[in-house]
C-alpha cells in the first residue's frame, strides 16, 4: 500500500514537472482562427514562414466560430491561453467595448505600406478598429450546384425564394445575420435602406415571415465547411457560404458550383489579441509580420479573400498551386462587386441580442 | 461506505457502555472491553475515511463546487452595481414619474469617465442592450463625446441624443442595481419584465423554453417507450434462449453499445438522409420518386430513431440480467394450474421483471432528457432538446451564461425531481442495474 502510493505521487510530481517545463518553452503563440482552407492559407502565409525566422513554436485551435464567448471565459476566469485570435469586426467592436482584447495601436504596431505611408492609411478606410487588425475582407453569399439546375441557375436574390423555378433544398446559415438582410431584399426593400426598415418591430416582422416562406425548403448549416459538403452531397441545390469556401471546392475538388453574385454581403475579419496574455513582444513581433503588405497578398495565392491593405491589391498574383488568376474570384473584382451589400457591424451590435433570441425561437418552433 | 455506516451504529449504541460497573469485562492489559472496542472501531472508521477521502475530494472538486458555482451564477447580475455605482446610487431616489433630475445624470458622467478608461462601460452597456435593443449605442456614444460636454449633463446628454429621455430606460437600469435577480429564471420559463416592473409573458415569437421543455419530455417519454417495446422482447430471448446463440446475439447487443456515440449517430446520417442509403434503395424500388425523397433526419424523425438505438442498450442489460434469475418451472407452475399463456405471463412473469424494466427506464429517461449531441447532429430545428439551447446559450457572441445557468439548473432539479417520484412509486431499492 504504502510503496504504491508512494509511486502514486512521485508519478503526479512528475507529471507536475513535465508540465511546468512545457509551459517554460516560452516562444510559442496560440492562434485561434476558423479551420479549413482558410487556416491552411494563414498557415503558408503568415505562420509558417514567422516560424522559419523566428523560431517560434505556433499552436493553432480551431475556435474563432466561439471566439467572443471564449474570451470572455477566459478573461473573467484569470486564465488567457489564446494569444492571437482571428475574429469577425462585429465581435471584435464588442470585446473591445467591454475590455477584453488590447487596443492596438496602428501605426506603432504594424508595419507601413510599401511607400512609407503609415499602416492606418494603407488599410481600407472604415476597417481597422481600436483593437482589431483586418487581414481580409471576404463575402457571403448564395452558390449553386450547376448540375441541379441545366436550364441555368438563380440570377437574384428574389429567384432565391421562388422554388417554383428553382427547386431543392436551400441550406442556410442557422444565424439571423444576413438572412434577414436577405429575405427583406427578397421582399423588396432596397439594399440601402434594408438596415432601416430592420431596426423597426414592423421590418423584422416582415423579414422572418419572408425567410418563413421558405423555411420548408431550408436546412440549416453552422460550421463555413459544411454548405460546399452539403452541396456536394446532394443535401442542398443551393447553399449560402464564405466565397472562399466555394472557391475551394471548384478548383481544389472540381466540383461544379457557380457563385451568385447578386447579393453578396462583405465584411472584415482580422485579428484581435486578448488582455492579459503576458506574451506581449511575441505578438506585436507576429503582428507587425503577419499583417504587412507582402504577407496579405501572399494569402490570396491560397484562397479567394481580398487583403485588407490597399497597397497588396496590386500584388495579387496567380494561386500557388493551380496557376489560375486569383484576381476574378475576389469579391472585389469588377462585375462581383457590383450589387453588393455591406454588412453593418453597429446594426448587429445594438439589434444582435434580440434578433438572435428571436431567430432562435424561430428555429426551435 | 458501509463500512463507515456500521461503525456509525456502533457510536449511536455505546453511551449505555460508559458507567463501569464492578465484573464487566476487561481486555488483557486491564482496560475495559467496551473502551477498546470503541477505540478500536473508531480507527476502522478513519481508516475507512481516508480511503474515500480522495474520492469525496474528487466529487467536491469536479462535481459539487461547479454545480453551486452555476447556480450562484444563474441569480447574479453584478453589471449595472459593478460598473455603473454612482448612478446605482443615485437613482434609489428616482420616483420613475419623469426624467430623474441632474444629479442622476451628473452621476453617470462620472461612471461613464471611469467605465471608459476601465474599458469596463462596455458590459454595463451591453446588459441593458439585451433588454432594451439600441441602448449600447446610445451609452457607448455619449460616453465617446463626454469630453465635449460640460454640465448639466441632462441637458447635454439629451441634446446628444433623445433616448436618454425614455423613462423604461431609467426604470431598467434601477431595476438592475440589484445584484440577484431571478430575471433568468423567469426568461427561461419565457416570462420577462415589463417596462413598469411586472411580470409578465414574452411575446409569441420570443418563447421557446417551455415549448423546448415539453418537448424534450414528451420526446424523451417516446424514446423510452419505443426502448422498452424492442428491448423486452431482445432480452426475454437472450435470457431463454440456449447459451451458445444467447451469447452471440448478446455480442450483437454488446457490439454497438462499445462502439463511440458519434460513429453511430453518423451511421444514422448516412442511412437517413435524402441522399442516403435508405432513401436510395426506396427509389431504385419505385417506391418513391426521385424528386419526393422522404426527409427522415434533421427532424424529430431523425432524433427518435437515434436515440431510441443508442439508448437501448441500457434498456435490454438491466431487464436481461432480471430475466436470467426467473426461473421457467414458474411459468410451467402456472401453466398446469389452468392459466392460458398470456395470464402467466401477465400475471407470473412481468411483475417479476418489474425490478429491471424499472431500472430500464429509469436509465433511458434521465440519460434522454439530458441528451445533447445526437439531437445536435440530426435534430435539425424541430428535433432539437433543452439541453441543445442551453449549449447556445453557452456559446455564440451573443452568449447568455447565466441564462443558460438558469435553464440547466432547472434540468437539473427536474432530474433530482423525476428520481424522487421514482424511488416514491417504485422504490430504487427494488431496482436491479444489472
Amino acid at each position: 500500500m504504502r510503496t504504491t502510493a508512494k509511486s502514486v505521487s512521485l508519478a503526479m510530481a512528475a507529471s507536475v514537472v513535465a508540465l511546468a517545463a512545457a509551459q517554460a518553452q516560452d516562444k510559442s503563440l496560440t492562434i485561434v482562427s476558423w479551420g479549413g482552407a482558410y487556416t491552411e492559407s494563414q498557415d503558408k502565409a503568415y505562420h509558417q514562414p514567422f516560424a522559419e525566422q523566428t523560431g517560434t513554436k505556433i499552436l493553432q485551435e480551431d475556435k474563432s466560430a466561439q471566439a467572443l464567448a471564449g474570451i470572455r471565459s477566459q478573461v473573467e476566469a484569470g486564465n488567457v491561453t489564446w494569444d492571437v485570435v482571428d475574429m469577425l469586426q462585429a465581435d471584435a467592436k464588442r470585446a473591445c467595448d467591454e475590455g477584453l482584447i488590447m487596443e492596438i495601436p496602428a501605426d506603432e504596431w504594424l508595419a507601413p505600406g510599401p511607400n512609407g505611408e503609415p499602416a492606418s492609411e494603407d488599410f481600407i478606410e472604415g476597417t481597422l478598429g481600436d483593437c482589431f487588425v483586418p487581414q481580409i475582407l471576404y463575402a457571403t453569399m448564395f452558390a449553386y450546384d450547376t448540375e441541379a439546375f441545366p436550364d441555368g441557375g438563380p440570377q437574384t436574390i428574389a429567384d432565391i425564394w421562388d422554388t417554383e423555378k428553382f427547386p431543392g433544398t436551400r441550406a442556410l446559415q442557422n444565424i439571423p445575420q444576413k438572412n434577414l438582410e436577405w429575405a427583406l431584399i427578397a421582399d423588396g426593400v432596397s439594399p440601402d435602406e434594408v438596415y432601416d426598415v430592420l431596426a423597426t418591430q414592423e421590418g423584422q416582422d416582415r423579414a422572418f415571415e419572408k425567410l418563413g416562406e421558405i423555411r420548408d425548403n431550408v436546412i440549416w448549416w453552422s460550421e463555413g465547411a459544411q454548405p460546399p459538403q452539403m452541396l456536394a452531397d446532394g443535401e442542398a441545390t443551393i447553399a449560402t457560404a464564405y466565397n472562399g469556401r466555394i472557391f475551394n471546392a471548384q478548383v481544389n475538388e472540381d466540383q461544379p458550383f457557380e457563385i451568385m453574385w447578386d447579393g453578396q454581403m462583405f465584411e472584415v475579419d482580422g485579428w484581435v489579441v486578448p488582455v492579459d496574455t503576458g506574451n506581449e513582444e511575441l505578438i506585436k513581433e507576429y503582428l507587425k509580420f503577419a499583417t504587412d503588405t507582402q504577407r496579405l497578398a501572399d494569402q490570396a495565392k491560397y484562397i479567394s479573400y481580398a487583403p485588407a491593405r490597399k497597397s497588396s491589391v496590386p500584388l495579387i498574383g496567380k494561386h500557388a498551386e493551380l496557376g489560375i488568376d486569383m484576381m476574378p474570384h475576389m469579391p472585389t473584382a469588377d462585375g462581383n462587386f457590383d450589387n453588393a451589400v455591406q454588412f453593418n457591424t453597429d446594426f448587429w451590435a445594438d439589434y444582435g441580442d434580440s434578433l438572435e433570441e428571436r431567430f432562435n425561437a424561430w428555429l426551435a418552433q | 461506505m458501509s463500512d463507515s455506516s456500521a461503525a456509525g451504529h456502533g457510536q449511536s449504541s455505546s453511551p449505555t457502555g460508559s458507567d463501569e460497573t464492578p465484573g464487566s469485562l476487561t481486555t488483557a492489559d486491564g482496560t475495559p472491553l467496551k473502551v477498546s472496542l470503541r477505540r478500536a472501531e473508531s480507527r476502522a472508521r478513519r481508516k475507512a475515511f481516508f480511503l474515500v477521502l480522495p474520492l469525496l475530494a474528487f466529487l467536491l472538486i469536479t462535481f459539487a463546487i461547479p454545480i453551486g458555482q452555476m447556480i450562484s451564477r444563474s441569480v447574479r447580475n453584478p453589471e449595472v452595481a459593478d460598473y455603473l455605482p454612482k448612478t446605482a446610487a443615485a437613482i434609489q431616489a428616482w420616483d420613475g414619474q419623469e426624467v430623474p433630475p441632474e444629479a442622476v445624470f451628473a452621476a453617470m458622467a462620472d461612471d461613464m469617465k471611469v467605465g471608459l478608461e476601465n474599458r469596463t462601460l462596455g458590459r454595463a452597456a451591453a446588459r441593458i442592450n439585451r433588454e432594451i435593443p439600441g441602448a449600447r449605442s446610445t451609452v457607448l456614444g455619449t460616453a465617446r463625446d463626454l469630453d465635449e460636454m460640460s454640465p448639466p449633463y441632462k441637458e447635454a446628454f439629451i441634446a446628444e441624443d433623445e433616448d436618454w429621455e425614455n423613462l423604461e430606460f431609467w426604470s431598467l437600469i434601477k431595476r438592475e442595481t440589484r445584484t440577484i435577480t431571478p430575471v433568468y429564471y423567469l426568461l427561461a420559463f419565457d416570462y420577462e419584465y415589463s417596462p413598469q416592473g411586472e411580470i409578465v409573458e414574452r411575446p409569441e415569437s420570443y418563447q421557446v423554453y417551455r415549448m423546448l421543455f415539453l418537448r424534450t419530455a414528451w420526446m424523451s417519454l417516446l424514446i423510452t417507450s419505443l426502448c422498452i417495446l424492442l428491448g423486452y422482447p431482445i432480452a426475454h430471448l437472450l435470457a431463454t434462449l440456449p447459451l451458445k446463440s444467447s451469447n452471440l446475439l448478446m455480442i450483437l447487443v454488446l457490439l454497438p453499445f462499445w462502439t463511440s456515440l458519434l460513429v453511430r449517430t453518423s451511421a444514422w446520417i448516412v442511412l437517413l438522409q435524402q441522399q442516403g442509403v435508405l432513401n436510395d434503395t426506396l427509389v431504385w424500388l419505385g417506391v418513391i420518386d426521385d424528386n419526393n425523397r422522404i426527409r427522415m433526419i434533421y427532424n424529430q424523425i431523425g432524433t427518435i430513431i437515434a436515440m431510441t438505438h443508442i439508448l437501448l442498450p441500457f434498456m435490454i442489460l438491466p431487464l436481461y440480467s432480471v430475466m436470467k434469475t426467473i426461473p421457467p418451472s414458474y411459468m410451467r407452475a402456472a401453466r398446469s394450474l389452468g392459466a392460458t399463456q398470456l395470464r402467466a405471463f401477465v400475471t407470473v412473469y412481468m411483475p417479476l421483471t418489474i425490478p429491471g424494466l424499472a431500472a430500464g427506464v429509469l436509465l433511458v429517461f434521465i440519460l434522454a432528457i439530458g441528451y445533447y449531441i445526437t439531437p445536435a447532429l440530426v435534430g435539425g430545428d424541430t428535433g432539437i432538446f433543452i439541453s441543445n439551447l442551453i449549449a447556445q446559450n453557452m456559446t455564440g457572441s451573443t452568449a447568455q451564461l447565466r441564462l443558460a445557468a438558469a435553464l440547466a439548473t432547472i434540468l437539473l432539479l427536474a432530474v433530482l425531481v423525476l428520481y424522487w417520484a421514482f424511488n416514491k412509486l417504485v422504490g430504487v431499492d427494488r431496482l436491479k442495474f444489472g
